[in-house]
């Protein structure tokens, strides 16, 4: 490594896609020998402008500099020649060749097309255990786990001697313990003095990490922070989104303590929920279900929307019994409910905003039940795109192309447009950025509003917190806690405390 | 920011959908048809003999049978799925008219028979797709061969001609002209309105669509999509009965080796018109186009003596480039 830091220059650099503009005019210097992150909503350029440096979208406007020389990339490997990776949170790595080919994949040590084997794995192995890494280059990438092939994916850019490497959220499926060493590696690769680039959403990372700051938003370049010593968290959080962290919630207190039962729920169990589980939801009351992942939440809302069987149980809408066998007769019921998963189980991905929207509720307005009054259709799904502030260039667009969150509103209009007594929310806000956030958690709010019985599952506890007047925790199949908002119990550590299986002090460790 | 139950006012971007957008879109619903046309004007200008009454008789003799039955393919393409029996049903209810004809001395008990045999297969077709779980491909892979051999056990391997008093049944579909233009031919005209009417208009032809899109989905937003998919089956196995009771009377027999193919010239007409093989997408428009692609090809063939073992060639090749389109297509979107 030469002692003079690399350096990287965006300058002006523009990205337009059919309808979008995903960046505009962006520039902004990036320090060698120093951990720069680049952080923004969903949606605020950082992936376009990762795609950029690397070569996989060619800008339309601006370059790059490299250590003041402009590098025009066409391709991904004219940038992997340039001395640019990007490691993805997506590890881009062959799952049944071995550790050593995919360090490198591309440049093998070879002789007349025969590949030496000896060399390149004494080559990889001299590499990785500089990362402090004893991986065998033998083994099969398939056989590593997740931080292990972290640790190969930013050797494989060390074979390519990268002046420049950017990281996309690499810590999203990693331990405290390997974060660590992460971390402990990305802080060598600064004191060689290379151009560090680091996406993230969390802002612990940042503090413990970084030396300087971007923030992205809606495409533009909104401020750099040359240096993040003194820079509160919520001035950052503010340039992102525009507005500060308490706006986000917004909860307020709704009166529904006297108000009769939207739903019982009687003794339910069926697959993932072990233990029969009894609830009640008063009209207009918010009820979080907070849970560690598999404790069974969705499984519990799933059994209720009568997506998958019931084993035993009995659910009551308004007072009334109700048999729910198929999600059909949920919503015949008044009973809905929003997946988690929105992609596999919300939206139909290659048909409009208008068909997603309308495809339960346009049985209300279909004349003689069966057919379609395009008039009606257009009406309907006008006004709740209206009423919901859904941001699409038309009824027509496809629903694959809206952003996560008014993708999630479309969902919520889908069951606007029936008569609901009971929503069901599964994640609500999953990979939805902070701005959408807020306003789906109006809709929510206005919901509960209106007399609508509101469950809501996340695994989020400032958001289970943030808006929930009541919250159930779940832990193995079971609901094992009931926590109103006014009570004294009503505390992340408390509510965590119920959601683990054992080990207490694990929990106030972390806290 | 002020505390409000209804989400902050946000300025809905104009409806501007671009020059580019609108021009495809319009291309993804009538290109194949102008494509079509195109296709005419060349064949009309090159070949001498190809615009005359009598060759439009040719071609559309050549169509019927392919459209009536691509109209019900359209449904099972969009819902995902498709329907390889379709060629061993036309031949069984073909034959099955034949011989209810034959028995009772009348026409409209054998049509009656021959759909009813072609709607109950279907209907076993959509009941083990839909209720069983078992892969469309494999399920009708399966009635095709079962039909088929049906179809030689009822005739005894043989082709049974229809012997009703006049040669009632031959005349319907095979001679009769009603303003001029045959009989089967307003058939195929009314199968696709009908199905175009029930594809587009209706909630029935919606879901299929949403459930070719992401069944998953379609299921949680209340969609019957077992019922639907039965449905969609019934209604394919039923054209399929009408296609095999046209093509019975046109030659005034019930023939066991009818038909053979016809599957996959159906599915390559959809998918030519630019009908989605991976479920989701489709119009009767494309259905039409591709048809009509297919028929005129063939036709302009026969016209100038194209030697029959060398139209399976052009057949073929058309198939793969309808395939490669549709990929094509879909990269681009």
């Amino acid at each position: 490594m030469p002692d003079a830091p690399h350096n990287l220059r965006f300058h002006s650099i523009s990205k337009s896609f059919p309808g979008v503009r995903a960046l505009a005019d962006v520039s902004f210097d990036v320090a060698g020998g120093s951990v720069h992150a680049l952080m923004g909503e969903n949606g605020a350029g950082k992936s376009t402008l990762l795609k950029v440096l690397s070569g996989v979208y060619r800008p339309d406007t601006g370059e790059l500099l490299i250590d003041g020389q402009p590098a025009a990339f066409g391709s991904t490997s004219a940038a992997l020649a340039a001395g640019v990776s990007v490691i993805y949170q997506e590890l881009h790595l062959v799952p049944e060749l071995s550790v050593a080919e995919n360090l490198f994949l591309g440049h093998m040590h070879a002789a007349g097309g025969v590949v030496r084997f000896p060399a390149m794995r004494a080559a990889a192995r001299a590499l990785l255990s500089s990362l402090g890494e004893s991986i065998s280059p033998r083994a099969k990438i398939s056989s590593l786990p997740i931080a292990q092939r972290q640790m190969v994916e930013i050797a494989k850019a060390l074979t390519r001697n990268a002046r420049v490497i950017a990281f996309d959220e690499p810590t999203s499926s990693l331990s405290d313990r390997e974060v660590d060493r992460l971390f402990a590696v990305i802080n060598r690769l600064r004191h060689e003095g290379r151009v560090i680039l680091y996406v993230t959403h969390r802002m612990d990372e940042v503090y413990r990490l970084c030396d300087a700051a971007t923030v992205l938003r809606d495409g533009r370049h909104v401020q750099t922070f040359p240096s993040l010593k003194g820079v509160p968290p919520g001035d950052l959080v503010a340039r992102m989104v525009g507005r500060s962290i308490a706006d986000v919630f917004r909860y307020t207190p709704r009166p529904h303590a006297s108000n009769p039962n939207a739903i019982d729920v009687k003794d339910i169990s069926g697959k993932g929920v072990h233990t029969p589980a009894s609830f009640s939801v008063a009209r207009g009351e918010i009820l979080g279900i907070f849970g560690l992942v598999g404790a069974g939440r969705s499984e519990l809302l799933k059994i209720l929307f009568g997506a998958t069987p019931a084993r035993s149980g009995q659910i009551f809408i308004h007072g009334k019994p109700v048999h729910i066998t198929s999600p059909r007769s949920a919503i015949r019921n008044g009973l809905v409910l929003c997946p988690e998963d929105r992609k596999k189980e919300g939206i139909i991905p290659i048909r409009s905003v208008m068909e997603n929207l309308n495809i339960s509720g346009r049985r209300h307005f279909s004349p003689l039940g069966f057919l379609i009054n395009p008039a009606r259709e257009r009406q309907n799904a006008d006004t709740f795109v209206k009423k919901l502030a859904v941001k699409t260039p038309s009824l027509k667009q496809l629903i694959s192309n809206l952003s996560g969150g008014n993708q999630q509103k479309v969902i919520l209009a889908r069951w606007l447009s029936e008569n609901i007594r009971v929503i069901l929310l599964d994640e609500p806000t999953r990979g939805i950025d902070i701005g959408a956030k807020s306003e789906i958690y109006s809709i929510i709010y206005n919901l509960a509003s209106q007399g609508i019985g509101v469950v809501a599952v996340s695994s989020e506890l400032p958001e289970v917190m943030g808006i929930s007047d009541r919250v159930l925790v779940m832990r193995q199949g079971a609901l094992v806690a009931d926590i109103p908002r006014n009570s004294p119990d009503f505390t992340p550590q408390n509510l965590l405390q119920h959601a683990l299986p054992v080990a207490i002090h694990a929990i106030q460790g972390a806290a | 920011m002020t505390l409000s139950s209804s989400p902050p006012p946000l300025e809905l971007p104009p409806e501007r959908i671009s020059a580019f957008a609108r021009a495809r879109s319009l291309w993804q619903s009538a290109g194949m048809l102008a494509l079509y046309v195109l296709l005419f004007i060349a064949c009309s200008l090159l070949f001498p003999n190809f615009l005359s009454w009598y060759n439009m008789g040719s071609l559309a003799q050549l169509i019927i049978i392919v459209g009536i039955v691509s109209c019900g393919m359209l449904f099972c393409l969009a819902a995902a799925d498709f329907d390889l029996s379709v060629g061993s049903v036309a031949a069984f209810s073909g034959i099955v008219a034949v011989v209810v004809v034959n028995h009772t001395n009348s026409v409209a008990l054998g049509i009656l028979g021959g759909l009813a045999a072609g709607a109950a297969v279907g209907l076993v077709n959509g009941f083990v797709v839909a209720a069983l779980g078992i892969n469309a491909l494999i399920a009708t892979l399966a009635t095709m061969q079962i039909v088929r051999g049906l179809a030689y056990i009822a005739s005894h391997n043989t082709s049974i001609g229809a012997i009703d008093t006049g040669g009632r049944f031959h005349i319907l579909f095979g001679k009769a002209v009603l303003l001029h233009v045959p009989t089967p031919v307003w058939l195929m005209i009314g199968c696709f309105i009908v199905c175009g009417f029930l594809f587009h208009s209706t909630t029935f032809g919606r879901n299929t669509l949403a459930i070719g899109g992401n069944i998953e989905a379609a299921r949680l937003a209340g969609v019957a999509t077992a019922r639907t998919k039965i449905l969609v089956f019934t209604l394919q196995g039923t054209l399929a009965g009408l296609a095999g009771i046209v093509g019975a009377s046109q030659s005034g027999l019930g023939d066991p080796h009818a038909s053979i193919g016809l599957e996959l010239q159906v599915i390559a007409a959809c998918v030519l018109g630019g009908v989605s093989l991976t479920g989701g997408i489709g119009t009767i428009l494309a259905v039409i186009a591709g048809t009509l692609i297919m028929g005129t090809v063939q036709n302009a063939m026969d016209l100038n003596g194209v030697d029959t073992n060398k139209q399976y060639l052009v057949s073929g090749g058309i198939l793969l480039a309808a395939v490669l389109f549709d990929k094509l297509k879909q990269k681009w979107t």
